[in-house]
């Protein structure tokens, strides 16, 4: 999922300022696991806009603030409040955001940044285990990505950083990737796969801004 | 640089400005001294003058430089075209390292580049000395560089590390310059495990300038540990910076006929390797 964290309210509410009528909408999906944008951040965040003077005209919280016809269907339920609001505050990931901003024509204004592809190791704990790099390696590294995993996103070993205790020297509450992959291909039997050179990454497939469409894709 | 029976480097860092002087002094102090001298880039991802032209200046001085090659600042394009340039400025020896991460430096919200890693790099290079880009195109004329890599003798674990050490051998790497070595029977185990390679293998003499330095390495330089005994050896001494130069002057003393030389990394002391190898 899409791991979300609040802007500073400073932020929120120095980009609010043209505005007087707020519109709120938050998602339901991955902004309401990560406690940013779900039924609860939303009578929070209307709360606080009031205190500060706005006048919030109505909230919602669409199932998946990033798909753009649902989007267009809950914001035509609230026609009538989206009529008389100037901007919409959205609580969701940047791609929710955009949605809203693509199917309305009153600015969307976003109260998170979006930080990364999370696996959830339990409520509320997120960690980043995979950036879409377009080329899985997976299979080659025990399950365990180095593209994400090593802060330098290293294909052949590890680099000169790895202390003592196997802990990498960017981030020394966490274990060298590369260690970890090197430990869970030895209890395998599969640690001379780590001889082969891995060449460069084709950087061209996570190249911006993607596109895909399936029906397009399946027929070719 | 390699055919010496004992060869003998030092690094040398650029000016953190467009003032040469100083470095073009050190350099000149040092330049029958050593076979070669090493000129960092960016090293610790803290802005200096460029290894390029610090490598230019001194092949200008008669001195051998020795070309280090980062992959955090710069992709395959600008390395590519660095190095082509450096070959045309008569840069003929390059270090490739992986390089610090960005978070350790001065310009900490940089982007970091990492399109490559050094074993990808020395792979470039290797191509470029058969007179191909790494897109695969026949580049106008060869190069003709010697390529050498960074080991860190004690890295854990060892398994992996001789295997990384391995792959740079077989990627075209022909000399090693090694992280500091303090433990020279440690040393001598490593030298036994990887002989037969043939590759030249400097050990690298870093420099203990004070207690204080000596601390901070244990403390923060993976993979190095000043033993107790050189510690008290610093602290007892009332000029510790002349105990840190016998303490390398012995290591090299004790490393000739272990490894195939040294490389010397004095950290801003440069001018006094002349002393250090005459103690030798």
């Amino acid at each position: 999922m899409i791991i979300t964290e609040q802007k500073d309210l400073s932020e929120i509410l120095e980009s609010l300022e043209p505005f007087r009528n707020i519109f709120i909408t938050g998602c339901g999906e991955c902004a309401a696991a990560c406690k940013t944008g779900g039924e609860e951040e939303v009578r929070q965040m209307s709360e606080t806009l009031k205190h500060n003077g706005f006048n919030v005209t109505g909230t919602t919280v669409i199932d998946e603030a990033c798909h753009v016809l649902l989007t267009k269907r809950v914001y035509r339920e609230h026609a009538k409040e989206i009529g008389e609001s100037d901007c919409v505050l959205v609580m969701s990931c940047g791609a929710g955001v955009q949605a809203t901003a693509l199917v309305l024509d009153i600015p969307a204004i976003p109260a998170l940044n979006s930080l990364f592809l999370g696996d959830t190791l339990r409520f509320g704990q997120f960690e980043e285990y995979c950036s879409m790099c377009g080329q899985c390696v997976l299979a080659t590294t025990g399950g365990i990505c180095p593209v994400t995993r090593c802060p330098k996103g290293l294909l052949n070993g590890p680099c000169g950083g790895v202390d003592n205790n196997g802990m990498c020297e960017v981030d020394r509450t966490r274990k060298c990737a590369w260690v970890e992959i090197y430990e869970r291909l030895k209890k395998t039997g599969r640690v001379e796969r780590l001889r082969r050179i891995v060449p460069p990454r084709d950087f061209s497939r996570a190249r911006h801004p993607s596109r895909r469409d399936i029906r397009k894709t399946e027929n070719a | 640089m390699l055919d010496k029976d004992f060869i003998i480097t030092a690094e040398l860092q650029p000016p953190k400005g467009p003032d040469t002087s100083r470095f073009i002094e050190k350099a000149r102090v040092l330049k029958h001294k050593v076979h070669a001298l090493n000129v960092t880039d960016n090293q610790r991802a803290t802005l200096r003058l460029s290894s390029l032209a610090g490598c230019t200046i001194l092949a200008r001085e008669g001195i051998t430089p020795v070309f280090q090659v980062t992959c955090r600042d710069r992709n395959r394009l600008a390395i590519q075209s660095d190095l082509l340039g450096a070959h045309a400025l008569g840069i003929r020896h390059v270090l490739a390292i992986t390089g610090d991460d960005i978070s350790a430096g001065d310009h900490k919200e940089a982007k970091q580049v990492f399109d490559l890693d050094s074993i990808q790099l020395i792979s470039i290079i290797d191509n470029m000395n058969k007179g191909f880009s790494d897109s695969g195109f026949a580049l106008q004329g060869s190069t003709d560089f010697t390529i050498g890599a960074v080991v860190n003798p004690f890295s854990i674990p060892e398994e992996l590390n001789l295997l990384r050490f391995d792959k740079k051998i077989s990627a075209g790497a022909r000399f090693f310059q090694t992280q500091a070595v303090y433990d020279i029977d440690g040393f001598k185990k490593f030298m036994d495990k990887v002989a037969g390679r043939g590759v030249k293998i400097l050990a690298g003499i870093l420099l203990l300038k004070s207690l204080r330095m000596a601390h901070f390495i244990n403390q923060n330089v993976p993979g190095v540990m000043v033993p107790d005994n050189l510690m008290e050896e610093l602290e007892t001494s009332s000029v510790p910076l002349m105990k840190g130069m016998e303490i390398a002057a012995r290591i090299i003393r004790e490393l000739k006929g272990v490894s195939d030389g040294v490389h010397i990394m004095a950290m801003g002391m440069e001018e006094r390797v002349p002393e250090i190898l005459e103690m030798v």
